[in-house]
Order: C-alpha cells, then structure tokens, then sequence
C-alpha cells in the first residue's frame, strides 16, 4: 500500500468567473478503517488565499503549520498578506528542500491575485508545480477526479454554476474511492465589482460508506 | 537541546525527514510517484544560432498530470534549457543556476556564456551522483558564438550539433538522423525541430500535446510556446453538462464577507497638538 493511501483523500480547485473554488472530501481514515468523518483538509492561509493538502494526515498538518509560521513572518516584514503566486513558490520551495526525504502530502492552492485574478495551481510531494488555468486535482481520488473534471468544467462559470460543477465532480469521483468520501466540504471565494468579496463554506451530505 | 524555533534554513537540502521516511518503507509503506516529465527534448545548431524544441506532457505513474506544462527552462535571455526526468528536480536546478547565472553577470557586467551555465550545472548534478534526476538540453547563443549540450543526471555533458533526450529520445533522434544536415535556415531549423517532437509526441506514451520551440540567435530569443498543437480536444459535448442550483444537497452554509483592509494615510493629524 502506498504511503498517500494510509490515510485517504480527495481535493479539487476549480476557476471560474471573478471566483474560484476549492473542495474536499471529509474522511479521516487508518487504511480501511475510518476514524473521523470531519476532517479539516482545507486551511485559510488569508482572506483571499487557501490551501488543501492531500496525502498523509500528520504530513498535511506539519505543512499547513510551517506554512502559517512562514505567512505571519511574511506579513510582519511585509505589512502585507502574500501574493498566491509568492505563496506557490514558498510552497514549492519548502517541499523542494526535503527531496530526499519528502513530506507525503500534495498541495492544492487557490487564491485572488491582482486585480481579483482567480489562481490555482497544484504540486507533487516534490514541489514541481502545475499552474493550470481550469481545474486541479489532487489524493487518491485523483484519477477519477480527472476524468469528472475534464467533462464536467465549462470555463467562465457563475459563482452557484461553479460550485454545482465542482460539488457533482467531487461527490462523483469519491463514490469510486473506497479511501475518500464521507461527505464533502467545498470552499468557494467571490469578488464581485460593486460588492465585498464573499466566502461561502458549505457542508455537502454525500455517501457515508 | 537544539533551537527551540525552527529559523528558515539557509539554502540547501534537508535530510531531518530521512529516518521517518525508511521506517515508513520498511513497514511496507511504499513512495508515491514523483511528477516526472516523461518528455521528448531537442535541440539543434542552424546557421544563425540555435533552436531548442520540447513536448508540454507531465505525467505521474501512468496518469497525465499537465497537459500543457512548460518543459523550456529561462537560464539568461541568451540562454534556454529544456529538462527531463523528475520535474521538481529539473525546475529546480535551472531555477537555481539561473539566479547564480544572474548574480555573475552582476559580478561580471558581461552576457552569460553557454559554458557557465554547462558548468554550473554538471557540478551541481555531479555533486549529488545522479540522485537529482534532471537530465537537460542546454542551447544558447553568446560571444563565442551558438552551443548546444546536453547534460546527463550523473553530470557528464555531450557538445553536439544536435541533440535529443528523453523518453521520447530515440523517436526524434531518428528524424534528426535522416534529416539533420549543416547550415539549416531558420525555418528549415524549425520545422525539422518541430516534426522530432512530433515522432516523440505520437510514437512515445510519455511524451504528448503540444510542441515548443525556442529560437536563440545573436541578440535575439523568441520563445514559440504552443508553436504547434496538434493534438485538439475533439470529444467535448456542445452541451456540456448543466447542473441545476439546489441539485448538490447542502447539510450547512456559512456565508462570511472580506472587509475590505483600510489603508492607514500618512500624514494625519501630529501627534503633539
């Protein structure tokens, strides 16, 4: 069995129109038995800036941890919050320097860059990053998450058409992972011209099994 | 005992991760595949300079990872170098000589010569005995006039007229083999380029998409992304799918609104008044 199989997971980040979302599954598992049905995978690095980690739990958290510690030290020199871009290098840079000895975790990130320019962009457990302009998958529902992805994306999608999309393709692609599932938890960030940005985090009932 | 903080290193690699990462393997765990760039890359030598020529597929175990990555590294503005083998590894080491190349042409006040880059990427590859898995394609055009080499993960270098590496290596070899003769013109350059990718991209599983190019010549780089792409997504429903609002059932909603942050104004009121 492999090491990102020990615990289970499944993310997605999907751009659409002024707005981006990102989704995961909520199953916490030690390789065929489930312990928890709430995990959190998706962290708020800032406002407009999130990121999901894929692959071994403990290795997911450390990141995610190290990380905010490097953000804070950022936004104290700074006296500002990181650009997504800047975020994906320090990302990738931090994975880089363990390449013989890797964190086992995948990093999704998504953000609003300049001028409310959605971002996504994803990494191997090496820090090779892949920016892509559509989707982003990533854990052990990955090669079903590409396939429903690739058919279900339209690009330009509408805040609530974007989080149908990205609900049906996560809920889709975990029913065909016995490791991910038990619900989902998708995050979806909107900056509209005239009003305040708006973040919408919704709880989706799926399969428990 | 030891830094009770964990300060940011100071460059280089991190082995603290090693002793967790062999007991994982000895329990039967096993590494998850590296994002390699399964590839086909060029290069060759024209009359005028140089033209270097990559496929765009990242691929992870058997999966298509990226469809359309960028395998044509930036090292000096007369300096290009495709990558192959594991994709953190080959970003990595153009990255890193292409900022040393950077802080010597500061030093130097000169244009980047194509050997400096060789160099300083064969003893950094060397260095770590093939552990870094990046074989590359190094094409440029300085003083001394158009070079083209090519770097093997070990850190042994080729000087070539032409050059292919990659999965995909023996496909376009093949092309250039009949083809290849001195004193291409710039178009004949390119074409021949783009047609080795192109038996590596139909002929070689880890190769595919699009084709890239990159010409170098005396004062001169153009960087021909997506220069061919023939290989169109044709299977795409006109519909596509349309999903009604309300059709994902939702267990909770939490909406929450991003201020906007306030800009402090200098020079307001002064404090002594």
């Amino acid at each position: 069995m492999s090491i990102f199989e020990y615990n289970g997971s499944a993310l997605v980040a999907m751009v659409g129109k002024n707005c981006f979302a990102i989704a995961s599954d909520r199953r916490l598992g030690v390789q065929l038995q489930t312990v928890a049905t709430d995990f959190q995978r998706v962290f708020k690095i800032h406002d407009r800036l999130y990121i999901g980690l894929s692959g071994l739990a403990t290795d997911a958290q450390t990141m995610y941890q190290k990380l905010v510690f490097r953000h804070k030290l950022y936004q104290l020199r700074e006296e500002r919050d990181m650009k997504p871009q800047t975020f994906a290098s320090l990302v990738s840079a931090l994975l880089y320097e363990k390449r013989f000895g890797p964190f086992f975790c995948q990093p999704v990130i998504a953000g609003l860059g300049d001028n409310d320019e959605p971002f996504i962009c994803t990494m191997d457990c090496l820090g090779a990053k892949e920016l892509a302009k559509d989707f982003v998958v990533s854990g052990t529902a990955s090669e079903s998450l590409y396939g429903a992805c690739e058919s279900m994306y339209k690009p330009d999608m509408e805040p609530e058409e974007l989080f149908e999309t990205i609900s049906q393709a996560l809920l889709s692609s975990v029913d065909r992972d016995c490791l991910s599932g038990w619900g989902g938890y998708v995050l979806l960030v909107y900056a509209a011209l005239l009003t305040p940005t708006e973040v919408q985090e919704k709880i989706l009932k799926g399969r428990m099994d | 005992m030891g830094r009770m903080t964990e300060l940011p290193t100071k460059g280089g690699f991190s082995f603290d991760l090693c002793t967790r990462n062999d007991m994982l393997l000895k329990n039967g765990l096993q590494m998850p595949p590296f994002r390699k760039t399964g590839t086909t890359i060029v290069g060759l030598v024209f009359q005028d300079g140089v033209v270097l020529g990559a496929d765009t597929r990242a691929t992870e175990g058997p999966i298509v990872a990226d469809k359309n990555c960028e395998k044509i590294h930036f090292m000096a503005p007369n300096i290009y170098c495709c990558g192959a083998g594991t994709a953190a590894d080959t970003e990595a080491v153009t990255d890193m000589v292409s900022s040393q190349l950077q802080l010597h042409r500061y030093a130097t006040g000169r244009e980047s010569r194509v050997v400096t880059a060789l160099t300083l990427l064969k003893s950094h590859l060397f260095s770590y005995q093939g552990h870094v898995s990046a074989a590359l394609v190094l094409g440029g055009f300085d003083v001394t006039g158009p070079h083209l080499h090519t770097v093997y993960p070990h850190g042994s270098t080729d000087t070539l007229p032409f050059a292919t590496m990659g999965s995909g290596s023996l496909a376009a070899m093949s092309v250039f083999e009949s083809k290849y003769r001195e004193g291409l013109t710039r178009e004949e350059g390119i074409e021949l380029v783009a047609e080795a990718i192109c038996a590596g991209i139909f002929n070689d599983l880890g190769s595919g998409s699009n084709v890239d190019v990159c010409v170098i010549t005396e004062g001169k780089t153009e960087y021909l992304r997506n220069y061919q792409l023939p290989n169109p997504r044709t299977y795409i429903s006109s519909k596509g799918y349309t999903f009604v609002k309300g059709q994902t059932e939702v267990l909770s909603t939490k909406i929450t609104s991003i201020q906007p942050k306030v800009e402090a104004v200098e020079g307001g009121d002064a404090m002594e008044e």
